[in-house]
């Protein structure tokens, strides 16, 4: 459903649609999405290790999936696809989350060592269960809405080593096969959030831009649904 | 030696100043020439009076006690502040009553180029003046001042605060879940939209109806569009917008805006039209307003009314981005 905007203000939208493709595990879904919307993603398949890949109705901007709000918020790009859990941590940028892709589907979760009690013992014995993290927010707004006190530990790299050497009682992190969790003798103990590949709008771009956005985000429902 | 200033404030220094002033001046020209009065109230409230204004709110995130205990709070806009005034000095004056300022305000934001915690504000309160044409006249105040700052791509929408509320009440939505869907479509969060109202009990199609409806933005045809989503809500909501947007023909304003029934704004006191501002130059909206018509009754005189605010900062930093746009100063 494409809608006309009033007056002048069609007009003056200036340049290609700015549009934020998240690298690492949500690129080859974000692709393949957008190639079904008619979006040519050749240019970002091919072996150029550039960041901007114009096209003459969408400019493809590629970048950490965690950056994405950041650019979207600032109306430096328009448009983006990023993960729910991305959306979830960085909760105080302001974008419009616009459709559930459904690609990317993996799960937030709380993970423990295999018959290991160290969770339920530290917030028994301690009152506090310390759990490492690279969602410091979800895990704190999380347990807090169970009633739960923690300490936070954010970390950067493998989040599996925490508990493995005694930093932390557990981990909270996203979980798509579940390999990893498997690999380093952790199992899921409590299922935070699903999350799954957003479309988000920039609020102005959403308003001043809006028979693109629409557009776009009509071909992109049908290229996921079914 | 750096001495340092909290988060969220800024040193302003002359080159900048300089600037902002010619913006301060042009804009209060732009609305006394209209006959709307420049007036300034202390930035310092008691918070028990800015919460009677903006309950929701809770007042600001400043709030401090004075020397004899009582319980102090910086202003988070100046149209609570106004309604203050208004009630206190001009209860009995003739109506309507027209105030413009320009003054500084508190919010606990996240800090950012044109979103600073301590921020300037310039507008208008048109107290006394009831929809359409107390609309027309603070849209057409709105525009002249967009004029005067030189931005001639800026927009404003034009929604309508009680659709949504008016909407839910008729699909029997109420309480938490309401509030729970109102937050959402506030943020335009349309997934959350949705599994908010599934969670409510809501069929499938008027799932549907609500989404495709927060999605209608552009010219009159908007109306139509919504007209055919149907409901005694819907159709309530569109003869107010339609009746403003007639009126903003008739006087000839209507060519920068744009209707947009997914607007709705986080301040608890709107109630029907409401505006926001944008510039293609800027991510940021530029500033926004509506009509009020319940506030004044809080604070003990019953009158409509209506009024908007621009963001200084980033009115400034839009006159920059078009300029370089144009290609140098203009």
């Amino acid at each position: 459903m494409s809608i006309e905007v009033a007056g002048t203000a069609e007009a003056k939208a200036e340049g290609p649609l700015k549009l934020a493709v998240p690298r690492g595990a949500l690129l080859g879904g974000t692709l393949d999405v957008l190639d079904a919307a008619g979006v040519d993603t050749a240019a970002v398949r091919g072996e150029s290790r550039a960041l901007i890949f114009p096209g003459e109705e969408i400019t493809l901007v590629t970048m950490r999936p965690s950056d994405v709000p950041t650019y979207v918020e600032s109306g430096a790009a328009d448009v983006g696809i990023t993960g729910k859990d991305v959306l979830l941590e960085q909760s105080d940028r302001m974008v419009y989350e616009l459709l559930d892709l459904d690609y990317g589907r993996c799960r937030m979760v709380l993970a423990g060592r295999k018959g290991d009690e160290r969770l339920g013992e530290s917030q028994r014995r301690l009152g506090l269960m310390r759990i490492a993290t690279k969602y410091p927010r979800i895990a704190e707004r999380y347990f807090e809405s169970t009633g739960r006190q923690v300490e936070t530990i954010e970390v950067k790299g493998s989040i599996e080593l925490a508990p493995l050497i005694g930093l932390a009682d557990g981990i909270v992190d996203l979980v798509a096969t579940g390999r990893t969790l498997e690999d380093n003798d952790l199992e899921v103990r409590e299922e935070i959030v699903e999350c799954t590949a957003r479309f988000v709008a920039n609020r102005v771009a959403h308003k001043l831009r809006a028979a693109e956005i629409d557009g776009l985000m009509g071909r992109l429902r049908e290229a996921t649904s079914g | 030696m750096i001495h340092p200033i909290p988060p969220g404030t800024r040193d302003i220094l002359p080159d900048e100043m300089r600037e902002l002033r010619r913006l301060h001046r042009s804009l209060i020209e732009a609305f006394e020439s209209r006959g709307y009065g420049e007036v300034a109230t202390p930035a310092i409230e008691y918070d028990e009076v800015l919460a009677r204004g903006d309950g929701r709110a809770a007042g600001s995130a400043y709030r401090f006690f004075d020397e004899r205990g009582d319980l102090l709070a910086l202003r988070s806009d100046m149209t609570v502040p106004i309604a203050r005034l208004v009630a206190s000095r001009y209860a009995d004056a003739e109506k309507p009553l027209r105030f413009c300022y320009l003054a500084n305000a508190f919010r606990a934001v996240r800090p950012q180029r044109g979103q600073m915690r301590e921020f300037a504000q310039a507008g208008v309160e048109l107290i006394g003046a009831p929809a359409p044409q107390g609309t027309v006249e603070v849209v057409e105040v709105l525009e002249a001042a967009l004029d005067a700052a030189g931005l001639d791509r800026a927009v404003i929408g034009l929604g309508d605060a009680d659709l949504y509320r008016q909407l839910l009440a008729e699909l029997q939505v109420e309480g938490e879940p309401r509030d729970a869907i109102l937050t959402r479509l506030e943020m335009h969060d349309l997934v959350g939209v949705e599994e908010e109202l599934k969670r409510a009990g809501i069929g499938d199609e008027q799932v549907a109806t609500c989404v495709a409806l927060s999605q209608l933005r552009g010219g009159r045809e908007v109306l139509e569009r919504a007209r055919e989503i149907g409901g005694d809500a819907v159709e309530r909501a569109i003869a107010r917008l339609g009746e403003t947007f007639e009126a903003l023909e008739a006087r000839g304003v209507a060519g920068r805006v744009q209707l947009d029934l997914g607007l709705l704004r986080h301040l608890g006191y709107y109630s029907g039209a409401i505006l926001e501002v944008y510039d293609p130059a800027l991510g940021h909206v530029l500033g926004g307003g509506g009509r009020y018509d319940g506030l004044l009754e809080r604070f003990g005189v019953d009158l409509p009314a209506a009024g908007f605010a621009l963001y200084l900062e980033r009115v400034h930093i839009a006159q920059m981005e078009e300029e370089s746009r144009r290609g140098g100063p203009a």
